[in-house]
């Protein structure tokens, strides 16, 4: 099981630096199950976070909200009828309910199977152990107790600062506090990872958990004119695997023009003549049928051919 | 029959119908719980998912559909994290966490709950000697707000009165009760993430609080009421102090292991550190509640000097020998 730094090799001096992998894989982090086989877990990305616990936020605020709405008018309406020991009971039902909220929305939230809040949930996005265990109700309750500093110590820090309007040496002093509490709040711009401060300290991160749909293979489609497309292996070979898969992202859209696009510029490049009422989506699929059976074919006998330029 | 061409097509049409299965129990689980799966499908999840992982091997391996390996991955993601996340039920959960994980956790902070009981205790002290030298000091430890009329300017008889419940309860004890309660449990979880800030913040909220006792201890010390605030204090302070002691001892584990990670990684140390912290924490808001309980009503109720000491003398003996004695390990655990 990988665990995120640990085994850091120590680094020879003045070796060049590997180029920093950019786009989408600069967030693919290994992560190998007990079976050995490596999941590619793609980390939540700053905007899909911050956007999780914003809706997480409004929701929260609606809840409590409602909560309050409901118990102003309970409370009223005991009031009006003069029974005070009820409107004493919404009222200690308004200050527990109110630290329950804001307290247990997350944390039993990420405590159910889908671990993640509703928030996370829209994004796509759950929590789960970096260490490959399980996600333990300790963790859950550290990741979240740790808000206190990121979100509402910067925010009492605000609060000071326009409280002390008056006096100026506290008004910078609250100033100095916020700068230093905003470290904990924008903690996870700062890491590769994206852990915030709670991650940090209850050893877990927020990967995305995508819910792909399988598809119907595009060779399916092929299977009736095969025989009108008879590509020499010349032709079948003309691309890579790079090319393949921009090809299937193409096929899969179905979008008329840039289908017609790409036909014309395979066609151009392999040198094929189009028959009369050959249509662009019967000729693409045709092609990746024979680009894709040409490169598995290598792949059986160890050559991955990347993309186009490469000739090995 | 369709004559299949290439042996990735011929692979996927042999498997499919197993991720397929795989996919709708996953679904199940996800949008209701685990409960709505019969046992045997219960067991069929992880043969599917290993069959899963290894038809993700295979399609990296052989396979050109970039659609295919992505459903694959997210398929096994969604079976690890069910076949490898925690699934057991609340009530198993709650169960071991009052038998096991807060006792243990509270036990194996002992060497920071003695420092944090050692900050407090030093901290009374100062407090105690400062206000008692010169009652100017107990402005200086003791909001406004917090004193409520109750500083060294104020009458004995006007302090007396404030221990016991001549005419307070102006507010209903409930709210009281649930207001400390809030209160307390929110000071706590902030002295815990204080603590990352390398203990400082965690130690200056001790002290605070240590100074603020210990004036309050020289006020009526001085007035000759020192066995009688004792009472009103300890009949929900044993279980409150203690609680805020190891709050700060959770604080200090966390702040400890950030600055010195040991020969682990500061990533490493930090994560066991919270973990076992995050425990002691969840079982100090338990304490605070019930602190907030003995506060809001027994200490409201009973007027006795030497019942509100018998109180605060068995719900501290209940805490530690729960905390600290040593218990017969379960078979097999």
């Amino acid at each position: 099981m990988t665990v995120q730094g640990q085994a850091r090799p120590a680094k020879p001096l003045k070796a060049p630096k590997p180029p920093k992998p950019t786009g989408p894989a600069a967030r693919l982090r290994e992560f190998v199950t007990p079976e050995g086989v490596d999941l590619r877990l793609r980390i939540g990305d700053a905007g899909e976070r911050a956007a999780a616990f914003i809706l997480d936020v409004v929701f929260l605020f609606g809840a409590i909200l409602v909560l309050w709405i409901v118990l102003v008018l309970v409370f009223s309406a005991f009031r009006l009828t003069g029974q005070k020991d009820m409107a004493d009971a919404a009222e200690v039902v308004w200050v527990l309910g109110f630290f329950l909220l804001s307290n247990a929305y997350f944390i039993v939230l990420e405590l159910t199977p889908r671990a993640a809040t509703f928030g996370k949930r829209i994004m796509g996005l759950r929590v789960a152990s970096r260490d490959g265990g399980r996600l333990t109700a300790e963790a859950v309750f550290a990741r979240n107790a740790m808000r206190e500093i990121e979100i509402f110590l910067p925010l009492q820090f605000i609060a000071a600062s326009i409280g002390s309007v008056v006096d100026p040496i506290d008004g910078w002093l609250a100033l100095l506090g916020f700068g230093w509490s905003l470290g904990f709040a924008f903690f996870p711009l700062f890491n590769r990872d994206r852990l915030r401060v709670g991650d940090f300290v209850a050893g877990t991160w927020v990967v995305k958990a995508p819910k792909e749909r399988l598809s119907i293979d595009l060779l399916d489609a092929v299977e009736a004119g095969r025989a009108q497309f008879a590509f020499t292996p010349e032709q079948a070979g003309a691309y890579g695997i790079k090319e393949l898969h921009v090809l299937e992202d193409v096929l899969r859209r179905r979008d008329r023009k840039t289908m017609a696009a790409v036909a014309t510029r395979i066609r151009g490049k392999i040198g094929w003549h189009a028959a009369d009422g050959e249509s662009d989506l019967a000729f693409l699929s045709a092609y990746y049928a024979a680009l894709r059976g040409r490169l598995e074919t290598r792949l059986l006998f160890g050559h991955r051919r990347k993309d186009k330029f490469d000739t090995a | 029959m369709k004559d299949l061409q290439l042996k990735s097509q011929r692979f996927r049409a042999e498997r499919e119908w197993d991720w397929r299965r795989l996919d709708g129990l996953l679904q199940r689980v996800e949008q209701r719980s685990a409960a709505s799966l019969s046992d045997e499908e219960l067991l069929a999840i992880p043969v599917l998912y290993r069959s899963a992982l290894s038809s993700l091997s295979v399609a990296r391996a052989t396979s050109l559909d970039h659609n295919l390996i992505d459903y694959l991955e997210s398929l096994s993601t969604r079976a690890y994290f069910f076949v490898y996340g925690a699934r057991s039920r609340l009530r198993e959960r709650l169960a071991s966490f009052f038998m096991e994980t807060w006792p243990a956790s509270v036990k194996s902070l002992w060497r920071e709950t003695l420092v944090s009981l050692a900050i407090s205790v030093v901290a009374t002290i100062v407090g105690y000697v400062l206000v008692m030298q010169d009652p100017g000091w107990f402005n200086a430890f003791v909001g406004q707000g917090l004193s409520a009329g109750r500083d060294p300017t104020a009458t004995t008889k006007f302090l007396h009165d404030t221990l016991y419940d001549t005419a307070a309860a102006k507010q209903p004890l409930a709210l009281l009760a649930s207001e400390i309660f809030t209160n307390n449990a929110g000071v706590a979880i902030w002295a815990f993430a204080l603590g990352f800030a390398f203990c400082i913040p965690t130690i200056f909220l001790l002290i605070q609080n240590g100074l603020m006792l210990g004036a309050f201890l020289a006020l009526y010390i001085s007035r000759g009421l020192g066995f009688e605030l004792g009472g009103w204090l300890l009949i929900h302070g044993a279980t409150e102090l203690f609680a805020i002691v190891l709050g700060g001892a959770a604080g200090l584990r966390v702040g400890w292991n950030v600055i010195f990670p040991g020969d682990r990684t500061r990533l490493d140390a930090a994560a066991t550190a919270g973990r076992s912290a995050a425990g002691v924490l969840a079982g100090v808001v338990i304490m605070l509640l019930f602190a907030g309980l003995l506060e809001g009503f027994a200490r409201q109720l009973i007027n006795t000097d030497w019942i509100r000491y018998a109180i605060a003398g068995a719900t501290l003996t209940i805490w530690l020998a729960y905390f600290y004695l040593p218990r017969p390990k379960r078979s097999g655990a």
